[in-house]
């Protein structure tokens, strides 16, 4: 975490938060086990991945497409691959310890072109 | 003027809540203490104040709407017993984490099993660590009196905790007692109007109750939020005497009657401490030194100021009215004992469980303790740490 660590008696009372929004600095993409991994080849663009990630990792470009996973707070629960309805699936999970090292682009090729 | 009333402790609650008229009153039915939201509905309803009663289907649900309704910056009150306040546990400590002064008046009962409705401290000593101020009261007058003055202990801008006033089931909630009702505007001008610290209602200043503290701010947290407990002894004393000024009825963080030469003293919470009193009387008349400590406020424990007055007793007896549960005794002689091992010339101290699930004590009863204190001093030998009153069968 960036900001800084208060002592006891100079923290917020109650615990209260007054920078809303400040879990964006908590990354908790190094829980995950598996990640989900997107193809954009066979996206739909139906939104339902976006809407049901309980983590508000779905990320949406300007047009409000989407535009792939935010892999610092993704905990890979997996609902967004659950909830893809496309034909085949357009997100599918994969260990993280088998695409340690791999760019997205080979990571994609490897699984999306079979 | 106030008036003098024959009501029972849960009216006199009532009528303190009635006064207060917090903006919610989230609550849900238990014996002894339904008659508190019962009269409180039947007050609204009749026009004569304005709270929104919050009807819920568990006490889990009272607490956590207490628990909004105070974030959102209300004046918020609640009342429960036993295994009602049982029920609250997870949420009473959400309640004080998040520094919500949130005011529960307890008619304090046994929990079950096997299943009582009767009075003993099980509730109220179960949750003596929740992070609530504890306020324990003798009888009606305290309950009505407590009540009003833990408003403001509470919101308390040093202290901002929650706060309960507690009376013992049926003996207080139940009994009619002849006390003074005070003038609706005299208490309310005594409690004042609550100004919250950050309401979540306040748009202008947008805030987050009730977020995750990660290991490396929890515990900055959670020691804040002691201080603000810790703050409340000198709260609740300037409290009680501001009380005292605007009705004449002084209170401190206990109450010593007749301990200024007292050589055997019982130390204890509740009404109890009535029948002690008179037992205190009539040995008096017979030329025994005898005394009683009354606590009133439990947490925080002011341990240095109830040490400072047992510092000259010869013997001192702690009636705790709840089972020991496997300590070396109950919550409040381990707490006496603890607060007298710095003395260097520290009294004796035994332990007796009274009381539980509504059992009487009487004076016959408080008696065999100043008996055992005077055995004491007498042979300088304590034959039984831990004992109880009026239980078939010798124990131990």
């Amino acid at each position: 975490m960036s900001e800084k660590l208060l002592d006891w008696n100079e923290v917020l009372i109650g615990a209260a938060i007054k920078d809303p929004g400040n879990s964006k600095s908590y990354e908790t993409g190094s829980w995950r086990v598996e990640r989900p991994v997107w193809n954009p080849d066979t996206c739909i663009q139906c939104m339902f991945c976006w809407v049901y990630c309980p983590d508000s990792s779905i990320l949406v470009d300007k047009d409000g497409k989407m535009s792939g996973i935010d892999y610092d707070h993704c905990k890979g629960c997996g609902i967004c691959v659950e909830q893809c309805p496309s034909k085949p699936k357009s997100l599918t999970m994969l260990l993280e310890s088998e695409v340690k090292g791999k760019s997205e682009e080979e990571i994609r090729k490897e699984v999306f072109s079979k | 003027m106030g008036r003098k009333v024959a009501l029972t402790g849960n009216e006199a609650a009532a009528h303190a809540i009635r006064q207060i008229n917090p903006d919610v009153v989230a609550a849900f039915p238990i014996t002894p203490s339904t008659p508190i939201p019962q009269n409180v509905a039947q007050f609204i309803a009749d026009g004569k104040m304005d709270t929104e009663l919050v009807t819920v289907e568990s006490e889990h649900s009272a607490m956590s709407a207490c628990v909004g309704a105070s974030a959102a910056g209300g004046r918020v009150m609640t009342a429960t017993s036993a295994n009602g306040y049982a029920l609250m546990w997870e949420i009473l400590y959400i309640a004080s984490g998040a520094r919500l002064p949130i005011v529960m008046a307890v008619a304090a009962r046994a929990l079950s099993g096997p299943l009582n409705i009767h009075g003993d401290h099980s509730d109220i000593m179960g949750g003596r660590d929740t992070g609530w101020i504890q306020l324990v009261s003798e009888n009606s007058q305290e309950a009505y009196d407590n009540l009003i003055q833990a408003v403001k202990i509470a919101e308390n801008k040093d202290v901002m905790t929650p706060a309960l006033a507690a009376f013992d089931g049926f003996n207080i909630s139940h009994s009619i007692e002849i006390w003074e009702l005070e003038e609706d505007d005299k208490v309310k001008e005594f409690v004042g109007e609550y100004e919250p610290l950050l309401p979540l209602l306040n748009t202008d200043e947008p805030v987050t109750h009730g977020a995750w503290a990660p290991p490396d701010w929890y515990f900055e947290h959670r020691m804040n939020q002691l201080h603000g407990l810790l703050n409340a002894k000198d709260i609740v004393a300037s409290v009680g005497k501001d009380f005292g000024k605007a009705f004449g009825r002084d209170y401190g963080l206990y109450e010593a009657y007749k301990m200024d030469d007292a050589e055997y003293v019982i130390v204890a919470m509740g009404s109890v401490c009535g029948t002690t009193k008179d037992v205190v009387d009539s040995l008096r008349e017979n030329g025994v030194k005898a005394g009683l400590l009354k606590v009133r406020l439990f947490r925080p424990f002011p341990y240095q100021e109830l040490s400072d007055v047992l510092s000259a007793a010869k013997a001192v007896a702690v009636l705790d009215r709840v089972s020991p549960a496997g300590a070396q005794g109950g919550p409040l002689f381990t707490e006496i004992r603890s607060a007298l091992y710095d003395m260097s010339n520290r009294p004796p101290v035994i332990n007796y469980s009274y009381g539980l699930g509504g059992r009487d004590t009487q004076p016959v009863h408080i008696n065999s303790v100043y008996d055992s204190l005077k055995r004491i001093v007498e042979t300088g030998k304590i034959e039984k740490q831990f004992d109880c009153l009026n239980l078939r069968g010798a124990w131990g």
